[in-house]
């Protein structure tokens, strides 16, 4: 029998089920990332731990939400258009050795950033949304006084800052840099926010 | 000097096209490496609320996913419409979560453990005594970086 050579596998529709199972992975793929509002929650309370310390009435602002969505600050009604607005105004109050705050340094409100405290207590009855809506509020309270100071000390907001901190292709000595500022900036306004364990009906 | 001189053809050699296979494998092997498939079907309903102070959450291998919610409807039969906890493709009790955050810590390297975050994915219709039985359940388990997880827009507008 005569030597035949083994036929060449035709490998030209190599490419087509290549392009087909490209296509499929590019299809799957999820590029997006979730995105939300970061918490930290409180460690669990220690039974030997002393008693927290006695927060003055004018250092604390109470934000209630109650199981028909509405909203109590400082026991009385407010919209929450205005939340922001007071929450800021209360915090940015200054009245004694705050010598960056621009609030009225009225008597009844808080008597420093450090120690002002915003304590939101919610109902087991009230909606997620409503509760994300108040936290976004608060939140954003803090991060408009962090930008007034970052911007006029550095000329950026914080809220950059902090993204170009986190931000995976930052280098390290990029990062190095922007730590002490943001550091800084928390520094005076620091975000407190107590939430008590939501009331039982 | 005849040996520098190359024989010259008249036409246009063909583009070889062996390679493309190969330029093809190379970006099918990114895509494949680089695509995290949904692992998780969705039991409950997930309508996210709105945020716009939001930070993004990187490192997705770091993050730790909570679902609660009204169940779907092709789950309202057997388990009502309150709104349930979903842990790993199945519906969970409140006292499971310290068990499933026991079990993503001991998958994880260890050195990576004090980065792991908490997502919560609720729905907006969800009532904030569920989250806080949640909550009450992280604290235990000493998982306390959470992230509540939004889409973004306009809060006030879209959460009304």
């Amino acid at each position: 029998m005569a030597k035949r050579s083994a036929p060449e596998v035709n490998a030209g529709s190599m490419a087509d089920i290549a392009f087909l199972l490209l296509i499929f992975f590019l299809v799957t793929t999820t590029i997006e990332t979730d995105s939300g509002i970061s918490r930290k929650l409180p460690p669990e309370l220690d039974v030997n731990q002393p008693p927290p310390p006695v927060i003055k009435e004018r250092n604390l602002f109470t934000v209630l939400v109650n199981s028909n969505d509405e909203l109590f600050v400082e026991d009385n009604v407010m919209d929450i258009k205005d939340l922001r607005e007071a929450a800021v105004a209360f915090l940015d109050n200054g009245a004694q050795g705050c010598s960056y705050c621009q609030g009225a340094k009225a008597e009844n409100s808080s008597t420093n950033p450090s120690k002002a405290v915003i304590s939101l207590v919610n109902d087991r009855g009230t909606s997620y949304k409503r509760y994300i809506a108040v936290q976004n509020e608060l939140v954003a309270a803090y991060n408009q006084l962090r930008d007034r100071e970052a911007k006029s000390r550095y000329g950026e907001s914080f809220v950059s800052m902090e993204q170009r901190y986190n931000d995976p292709r930052a280098t390290d000595k990029e990062k190095d840099r922007l730590k002490p500022k943001i550091e800084e900036i928390r520094e005076l306004y620091p975000e407190k926010l107590s939430e008590a364990e939501p009331k039982k009906n | 000097m005849s040996k520098f001189n190359k024989k010259k053809s008249g036409d246009l050699p063909a583009i070889s096209t062996a390679s493309l296979p190969d330029i093809v494998f190379m970006l099918l092997f990114f895509f494949m490496v680089a695509t995290v498939m949904r692992d998780q079907t969705l039991m409950v309903k997930n309508n996210l609320p709105t945020a716009n102070q939001v930070e993004k959450l990187d490192k997705k291998d770091l993050v730790m996913y909570i679902y609660a919610g009204e169940p779907v409807e092709a789950y309202q039969n057997t388990y009502g419409t309150s709104a349930r906890i979903q842990l790993n493709d199945k519906f969970a009790d409140v006292s499971m979560i310290q068990d499933f955050i026991y079990q993503e810590r001991a998958s994880k390297r260890e050195e990576l453990v004090p980065f792991l975050t908490t997502a919560l994915k609720v729905d907006g219709e969800s009532k904030m005594g569920l989250i806080s039985d949640i909550k009450q359940e992280l604290r235990s388990a000493n998982a306390l970086k959470i992230n509540y997880v939004t889409k973004t827009g306009d809060a006030i507008e879209n959460n009304n």
